[in-house]
């Protein structure tokens, strides 16, 4: 059981990671980006691409896998889904706005989604990859719980990008601006916000939470190009649990589903795991439509 | 009348190129002038000032204020331009803090400015105060109306437009508004309103034009138009559908 729980909250974090990406795109462009799961496993790649071109010495850091090699790799790797973003805004999502139906958006994010799965598929080929050939034994800190170094800075890296993310949202003029699109574009702009700022801001933010997100998911698990796709229903679960929009909401959502997800497989068989998202989905929104944690929070 | 401060001529807009709602709409505000626009529902009252504050397209006809162009002006450039535009429902974030409602309205100032000028909202608007770390959610009609014409005033603009600023408000309140607004004007600030509240709204304005079908009725000042039965006639549609 404590072992189950550990885990839950170690995917939850980067569940939360990840779907606060995707709340805050959600609730600033207006639409449910599918595409942001594959800017996770981008992101993913990406990290790995940089690893591989300059073939970096993999010295591990301490008792962990990986070292500042990899640590460097994931800020470029940010950058670099960050320009994906940007490009796709430019090309696709930025030429739609305003003119057609979120739901027209919404399948132009599923376009978008296929076509950089393929493109990853391609550069990388479609094989398990592991940012490292490290083994690493997980240490017992208690009776029937036993944690890997790796995992505990996974967890701290998600948990500190959290709390990043809530006093930017909280604190800057930015943020500011970013909340009060999210509740009212049209009034935003009465009180002198360009939307045009604020939502490349939000692919920026969005773009490199998913990076992130998308870089500890492959250290604690491996590399595919389904990565993100298999992370989509869970992060959507999450953010619509959480409220879309709301960034505490989100982060909440994130541990919920990953801990229910973990303490599960206790009384069902692992196969029937990846269901529990849906169900969690299903439950919320019967009983609560806008989420259970809307309109609770400061975090929006 | 003296040079005006904002000129509208022969503006048409809608929320399609191809079917106007208001057509070829003229009308002018002095500086420190109080100007409401009345007429029966549908007569694009909302449109025209939607249209100044740049939410419509203008497809021809011209805004100026202070002589500078400002047609089909980008929203979020009005309050550099001088203009403040408080929208008749949902003009204020219910989601944010009294406090941050006005901290995103102070956006386009520098920042000790900007606090400045929020330390002088709540000074101006008192019942304001007790609520500033609490959800602009909470607030009443009345209270957000105040903190929307107070989010307004922050960047000092020269003109204020108001759609319908005592809507569903309970007539005390309304009373209240008015004479915040006809303090305001005592301050050197123009004002342009759109009202239901006709009688009201023309007993504290300067002037008041009178819009009927998308087009100019009549204009001229508020006291006159008060008694004038031709008003009376529009508001019934007669005047209306005469043409």
């Amino acid at each position: 059981m404590l072992q189950a729980l550990a885990d839950g909250l170690l995917t939850g974090s980067i569940y939360a990671l990840g779907a606060i990406g995707l709340t805050l795109t959600m609730g600033i462009l207006r639409f449910a980006n599918f595409a942001h799961a594959e800017m996770m496993t981008w992101g993913a790649y990406m990290a790995l691409g940089v690893l591989t071109l300059f073939s970096l010495p993999t010295a591990p850091l301490g008792p962990l896998t990986f070292g500042w090699p990899l640590i460097l790799a994931t800020v470029i790797a940010a950058g670099l889904t960050v320009v994906l973003a940007l490009i796709v805004d430019r090309f696709v999502f930025g030429k739609l706005r305003g003119k057609v139906g979120h739901l027209t958006l919404v399948f132009a994010s599923f376009g978008v989604a296929l076509l950089i799965r393929n493109l990853i598929n391609l550069i990388f080929g479609g094989r398990a990859q592991y940012y490292t050939s490290e083994l690493q034994i997980a240490v017992p800190v208690a009776p029937g719980l036993r944690i890997m170094p790796d995992q505990v800075v996974v967890f701290a890296t998600a948990i500190a990008l959290v709390i990043a993310v809530h006093l930017f949202l909280q604190n800057t003029r930015l943020g500011l601006a970013m909340r009060a699109v999210s509740e009212s574009p049209p009034l935003a702009q009465v009180n002198g916000i360009s939307l045009a700022r604020v939502v490349r801001w939000t692919w920026i933010v969005g773009g490199a939470l998913a990076a992130v997100a998308g870089v500890l998911y492959g250290v604690s698990v491996q590399l595919r190009p389904e990565l993100g796709f298999h992370l989509l229903l869970p992060l959507f679960a999450a953010a619509i649990a959480g409220g879309v929009g709301n960034v505490i909401g989100a982060v909440l959502g994130g541990f919920l589903i990953g801990l229910i997800e973990s303490v599960s497989v206790l009384v069902i068989p692992a196969g029937y795991k990846l269901a529990i998202p849906f169900l969690v989905l299903l439950a919320v929104l019967y009983f609560r439509p806008t989420g259970i944690f809307a309109g609770t929070t400061g975090g929006k | 009348m003296s040079a005006a401060l904002l000129s509208v001529a022969g503006v048409t807009a809608g929320y399609q190129p191809d079917l106007p709602i208001i057509r070829d709409i003229s009308m002018s505000v002095a500086a420190g002038e109080l100007v409401t626009i009345i007429g029966p529902n549908g007569a694009g009252k909302s449109t025209l000032i939607k249209a100044i504050a740049g939410q419509l397209r203008i497809t021809s006809g011209r805004v100026t204020l202070d002589g500078a162009d400002i047609t089909n002006i980008a929203t979020y450039r009005m309050a550099e331009a001088g203009i403040a535009y408080v929208p008749q429902t949902e003009n204020i974030f219910s989601t944010l803090t009294v406090d941050e409602n006005l901290r995103v309205g102070a956006q386009p100032l520098p920042k000790p400015e900007a606090r400045e000028r929020i330390a002088e909202a709540y000074r101006t608007f008192p019942d304001l105060d007790p609520f500033r770390r609490q959800k602009a959610g909470v607030l009443s009609g009345g209270q957000r109306q105040m903190l929307a014409v107070a989010r307004a005033l922050l960047t000092q603009p020269r003109l204020i437009m108001l759609d319908e600023p005592s809507a569903g408000l309970a007539p005390k309140m309304v009373d209240e508004v008015f004479s915040r607004l006809a303090g305001l004007v005592k301050t050197g600030v123009a004002i342009l309103m759109v009202e239901q509240n006709a009688k009201a709204a023309m007993q504290i304005s300067d002037r008041t034009y009178v819009l009927a079908e998308g087009a100019n009725r009549l204009d001229g000042p508020s006291a006159r138009l008060l008694d004038d039965p031709e008003v009376a006639e529009i508001y019934l549609g007669r005047a209306g559908r005469k043409v």
